[in-house]
Order: C-alpha cells, then structure tokens, then sequence
C-alpha cells in the first residue's frame, strides 16, 4: 500500500530508537491529527495505534523510524504513518495478529489491536529483513 | 638523537611564538577580547565579570602554549579547561545560546586577525597553529555547554516525575493517585510504589487511580494499571479506576483490553461515593432547614 501523500507537503521521518521516541511520536500524531480534523475519538485511537506500533518497532523490531503525514484520496483527508525496522521480521503473521498472543511480555494485543483502531493498515513482513506496517485514518 | 633534539628546539620555538602572539608588548590582548566578547552579548554579563573570566583564561592559556601545549586535550591545558568548564557552566545555566557561549573563545581569534595583515611570516604561521588550538578550545565550550544542558533537563525529568503522582488522601481510608500525562515503565514503577506504601501507611482499604490527565491508553499503559491493581488487591485494598473519558473507552474496547473483575468510573466524584459506600459510609443529604 503506497500512502497517497498530500502533493504540497512530503512526509517527515523521525527515528524510533528510544522509549522517549514513542512519546514525542504520539504528540506528532496528534498534531497532525488535529491538523486534518479528526474527531477526539478518532484522534485518540489513532494516537494509540501509533503507540502501539511504534513500541513494536522498538521492542521487537530493534528500532526503526516512522514517515508521517497527511494523506488524501476520492476528496477525503487522512492521516498516514509507515513503521519500517529491519528486525528479525515476524515468521507467521496470522499467529501475530491474533488477540493475546505475544512473543514478548505485553497483553498481545498491540498489533491486533491496532488494526482495529484504524481504517487501514498493511503488514509486510520479511523473516531476517524487517517489518513495515501502515496504517491510515480518515477524517469523517 | 640529534633528530629529537632539533624537534624540541622547534617546539620550544613553536611556544614562544604562540605565547608572543598572545602577550604584544604595549597591547592589552585581553582587554580587547573583552571588548570584543562584551559587544556580542549585549551587557547580559558585565564587563567586570567577562574581565575577570576572559583574563584568568588568558593568563591561563598564556602558561599552557609556554609548556608547549598544542591541543585542549594535553595536560598543560587542564587549567585552560578547569576555567572553559566554569565558563560555559554558568552561560548555560543562565540560558545563553551555545553561540553566545563559543564565541568567548572564537572571538580571540578576531582580536589577534591584524597579524595576518602586518605579522611576519613566522607569525603567520603562528596564527594559523593558534587558530587551531582555539577551535578546539571552542568545540570543548560546545561540549561542556550540552552536557550541561543534559544534566539539567534530565535533572527536570526526575522533578517532573515525583511531582506528577501525588497521593491523596480522600477520606479515612480512601486514597487516590491522580495520573497525569503519559505513563512509562518508570513513572509506573514510581505510582505503583508511591499506592502501595500510602495503602499501609494510611490503613486504606480503598485506592483510586484516576486517569482523567492521561492523554491515551495503550496496551502499556493498561498493563501498567492492571499490574498496579493486582498488587494493590495482594495487599487487602480494593482499586477503582476512574476518569475514563469517551474517547478513552472506545480505543479501549476496539484495542480488545480487558478490564475484567475491575471496578470503573467515569468521573473521581462516582468513584469516591463507591469507595465510601463499600467502607460503611452513608452519605445522607440534608432536609432544607435542618442543621
């Protein structure tokens, strides 16, 4: 799934390395799901998949970065980011994206239920090479 | 040998010309790189001050170059670097900017440029030598400047930290930790010790985590609570968690958290009246006119 970006304002990537790096990627969330005018509920659940996904980078993905930013497509504003880490990468996705389970210490929910908390979203998933998952929201 | 000798003769002229760079007979060197220094930061440090730093420094860096030193790092220069420390120390707890701060040493290198113009060629050289040793004199400020910079903002970070989760004791035996902003594995460790120790110390049977301040509840988040509840219920307490505001509680439900067997409220006020309730307090409104 390649992100259609809006046209007069590229993306911006911020690194993933730090448990800091999770923080202030949930308030550039929020900006820019501010900026593209999502409802609160729609802005808080796009801020936790970004959580979410992004402590995934970082705890199982080894670090990574994410690209951000405002996306629109048939006339309707939303809100894009791509996590990329070129981790160990996730040898059965079906397993990972089942409620629960977890190959580390957390609920085993995070990714699962980052798919639910967004309008779409993408794994591509390569063993040995990495991990890149996207996730779009859009504004009602 | 003869080698080895010749090159220490070079040396010792090397420092004669940088220490003669410094010390023009009939110039104050120092005076006007105080001038120069007290132009560029606008009487935010007083002439008095800079003299006082800019001159030690100075007489400092006069005696280093004499004991051959070439670079900030040799040990010559420990007191040049003793001096810089104390230099940008102060200018970054006073909240000047890293170029305020450089420019202390780099406009050294202005106040002795005429060189270039009128200087032998011996001095020229010089210049370029003691251009080097300034700069990195002045990436040295830079570092020690961010470090401190570090060192304060990190020292914030723990502040924020114990400010941040307070205990409060609502009523005999009802106490509450009011969560604000974002929950990481640290501040969690800090709230979960701070709930269980104010539970034996104040003998309560009630504890309320409210969550109103926190901005969103990921898996970690929730985890972290429900961590802090068990631990709590070992201890003989019962935990309420309050303040789930709307949007809290859709992204709740669509991320597949289970609050099982843990009370919820949506605001501190019906939390409270739980609490009281289930510690034997009746709550009775007055008839209009009664005392």
């Amino acid at each position: 799934m390649t992100a259609p970006w809006l046209p007069d304002e590229a993306p911006q990537i911020y690194a993933i390395t730090h448990n800091r790096d999770v923080v202030s990627i949930r308030q550039t969330i929020r900006v820019l799901a501010q900026r593209c005018r999502l409802s609160l509920v729609d802005q808080t659940k796009m801020i936790t998949a970004a959580s979410e996904l992004a402590r995934n980078t970082l705890v199982y993905g080894g670090g990574g970065a994410v690209k951000a930013g405002l996306v629109e497509k048939d006339g309707r504003r939303g809100i894009a980011a791509l996590f990329e880490d070129s981790g160990p990468g996730i040898a059965d996705v079906n397993l990972a994206m089942t409620d629960g389970w977890t190959s580390g210490s957390g609920l085993g929910l995070g990714l699962s239920g980052a798919r639910r908390l967004v309008d779409e979203f993408d794994l591509v998933t390569e063993v040995g090479v990495g991990t890149t998952v996207t996730v779009i929201k859009w504004a009602r | 040998m003869t080698d080895v000798g010749g090159s220490h003769v070079a040396e010792q002229g090397t420092a004669v010309e940088l220490v003669g760079l410094l010390s023009v007979e009939g110039r104050d060197v120092a005076g006007e790189w105080v001038k120069q220094v007290a132009g560029t930061l606008k009487g935010r440090v007083s002439v008095a001050e800079l003299s006082r730093e800019l001159g030690e420094l100075h007489e400092a860096l006069v005696q280093a170059l004499g004991q051959g030193a070439a670079d900030v790092h040799d040990e010559q220069m420990s007191e040049v670097r003793a001096l810089l420390t104390e230099l940008s120390r102060n200018r970054a707890r006073q909240g000047f900017s890293p170029t305020e701060t450089a420019v202390g040493v780099f406009a050294l290198k202005q106040v002795l440029e005429p060189v270039l113009q009128d200087g032998t060629s011996e001095e020229i050289r010089a210049f370029g030598r003691l251009s080097r040793v300034l700069d990195g004199l002045g990436l040295f400020t830079i570092e020690t400047y961010t470090q401190t910079r570090e060192e304060l903002i990190s020292a914030q970070a723990e502040q924020l930290m114990e400010l941040s989760t307070p205990v409060v004791r609502l009523w005999d035996g009802v106490i509450a930790v009011p969560l604000v902003g974002t929950l990481d594995s640290a501040r969690t460790q800090v709230v979960m010790e701070k709930l269980l120790q104010a539970l034996v110390e104040t003998g309560s049977e009630q504890a309320i985590i409210d969550i109103t301040g926190v901005p969103a509840v990921d898996t970690q988040v929730a985890q972290h609570l429900l961590k802090t509840i068990v631990a709590a219920r070992l201890m003989g307490a019962e935990c309420t968690v309050s303040g789930i505001r709307p949007q809290i509680a859709q992204t709740i439900v669509a991320l597949g958290i289970e609050f099982d067997g843990i009370v919820t409220k949506a605001s501190l006020a019906d939390a409270l009246k739980l609490a009281l309730r289930k510690s034997g307090v009746e709550m009775v409104a007055r008839k209009a006119g009664q005392l």
